[in-house]
């Protein structure tokens, strides 16, 4: 492998690892936070892809299909929350079929509307091409992604250590009901987390779309297999630990594909069972540390 | 009275382990509820708090019922809460631990903090620190502390000196003292001196009923009723704890 290969490998593997992020660090707050492992979570990107399509092909407006998308994430995510997954908190089976149900329905929904092919979704004419750099080749919607992936990984992370909100939440990840105790009324919390996390997940879906070429209505489970991967290699609850998991599972991704396309995911799982090996919560995980 | 609660019964799961919890905690004196281990002392502090809500039964705070109610909702009444296992957040910094307790950020609010600052000293010099890093006596101070900086009327404390070491339960009960001329606290505590020590009124539970209640220092002369239900015999009595 060539230098060029090496970088545009990494590249590849950093943008993916972004996409992923973006689903998995919501993920990982709910699960955290509300103790629930929400499998309608790779629906909610998804749908953020085929919000991106919609808006894009109406309008031509890559911003306003990334902002639309987070929206209808937000909407959704707390529509979810409401009338289904606030039923039944605390009760983990019930959660894995609610979730489960609503993941069916979403995905449904989206047949029914969009038919189940893919639908060819073409990066925006801005952000197409590369630039080449000696023997090194930067797609430019990868660096873009890159981009955007770091500016919300910064700000999310600032949310959670200079503002109240952050800190509540912290805290509730914990110990909800100590924050309860507190005043705090966590319910309205476990929402505003839920609907946010729903956007993020959104605005990975319609991120990953171009990436990848095309939308369809099982991309959302695709993905969502690398996201729960990442969380358990990240830690349940720890959004720094669901960074640094996607970007290993990013990375180790990229580099597999190069040599051994069919073992991408594999390395992915093998991955998450060392970790899992040399420290059972993760690498953020609580009492992991 | 501030908090009175009538006929109590609290289920968890399909377990009743308050089965008539019957008593009444006059304003600014410190009730110390005393009973075995299982006799049911922290089940009616989750249920004063909603955290463990009754199945039957009146919670009365400042003569309205608050039973039911969800637990910030009662906490928002002032109703404070510093559980046995303590409950700091670790991954928080001891100033995050407080301030998230803070309600505003009015004057009062600031001076509350002081004032917890000076109760607790060492925590003044922990500010920056995990919660997760303080010892287990310093882990207690911040939770009480956390609770004192809002301006709660009734504190319930479950167990503050267990594990401590004996140095550490003496700041306690330096700190307890300090306290209660703040604001009425209801202490669960197996320690007898430490309960003794700062405690003016007492409820005895034993079996998920109230058996007794009264003035602790008559209390301290019952020998029957202490070796009864708490255990203690005159040759432990001073140093005793119950169950």
């Amino acid at each position: 492998m060539g230098m060029g290969t090496f970088v545009n490998l990494t590249v590849n593997g950093l943008s993916t690892g972004m996409m992923i992020f973006l689903l998995a660090s919501g993920l990982s707050l709910i699960f955290g936070l509300m103790g629930v492992l929400n499998f309608a979570h790779g629906s909610l990107f998804m749908l953020g892809g085929y919000t991106g399509v919609v808006v894009f092909a109406h309008s031509g407006s890559f911003i306003l299909a990334l902002v639309s998308a987070m929206l209808v994430g937000l909407l959704v995510g707390w529509v979810v929350e409401r009338l289904t997954v606030r039923r039944v908190y605390g009760n983990a089976i019930a959660q894995i079929l609610v979730t489960t149900g609503v993941m069916i329905v979403l995905n449904e929904l989206v047949k029914a509307v969009f038919g189940p092919d893919i639908i060819a979704t073409p990066v925006p004419p801005l952000l197409a091409g590369s630039w080449a750099i000696g023997s090194v080749i930067l797609i430019k919607y990868r660096l873009f992604t890159l981009a955007v992936g770091l500016v919300v990984a910064v700000a999310v992370h600032l949310l959670l250590t200079k503002t109240r909100l952050g800190m509540v939440v912290r805290a509730g990840v914990e110990n909800p009901e100590m924050v309860q105790a507190l005043g705090i009324n966590i319910r309205q919390v476990f929402s505003l987390v839920f609907a946010f996390g729903a956007a993020l997940a959104a605005l990975g879906g319609v991120m990953m779309a171009p990436a990848v070429g095309a939308v369809n209505p099982d991309m959302g489970l695709q993905n969502q297999m690398l996201a729960f991967i990442v969380v358990v290699i990240g830690g349940m609850g720890s959004f720094l630990g669901s960074a640094l998991g996607s970007i290993l599972v990013g990375l180790a991704g990229a580099y597999t594909a190069w040599f051994l396309p069919e073992a991408s995911l594999a390395v992915n799982v093998l991955l998450m069972a060392v970790v899992l090996l040399l420290r059972p919560n993760g690498l953020f995980g609580m009492g992991g540390e | 009275m501030i908090l009175e609660l009538k006929q109590v019964k609290t289920h968890i799961g399909q377990f009743r382990i308050l089965q008539d919890i019957t008593f009444a905690v006059p304003e600014g004196k410190v009730t110390v509820i005393l009973g075995r281990n299982g006799a049911g002392k922290t089940t009616t502090l989750r249920s004063i708090m909603g955290l463990t809500p009754p199945t039957e039964g009146e919670i009365l705070l400042d003569g309205k019922r608050i039973e039911g109610l969800p637990p910030h909702v009662i906490a928002r009444k002032g109703v404070g809460f510093v559980p046995e296992d303590q409950a700091v957040f670790s991954a928080l910094t001891v100033n995050e631990n407080l301030r998230l307790a803070m309600r505003g950020r009015d004057q009062s609010a600031e001076e509350r903090l002081t004032f917890v600052l000076d109760v607790f000293p060492d925590l003044k010099e922990k500010l920056s620190r995990k919660g997760g890093g303080l010892s287990g006596g310093q882990k207690q101070m911040l939770a009480i502390g956390r609770a004192l900086v809002r301006d709660n009327r009734v504190l319930l404390v479950d167990e503050p000196s267990k594990g401590l070491a004996p140095i550490m339960v003496e700041k306690l009960a330096r700190a307890l003292r300090v306290i209660k001329d703040q604001t009425t606290v209801v202490l669960v505590e197996q320690n007898f001196a430490l309960a003794s020590a700062v405690g003016e009124r007492y409820v005895i539970i034993d079996d998920g009923h109230t058996v007794r209640e009264g003035i602790l220092c008559e209390l301290e002369q019952d020998r029957e009723l202490l070796r009864r239900y708490l255990g203690i015999s005159p040759a432990n009595g001073e140093r005793g704890r119950a169950g």
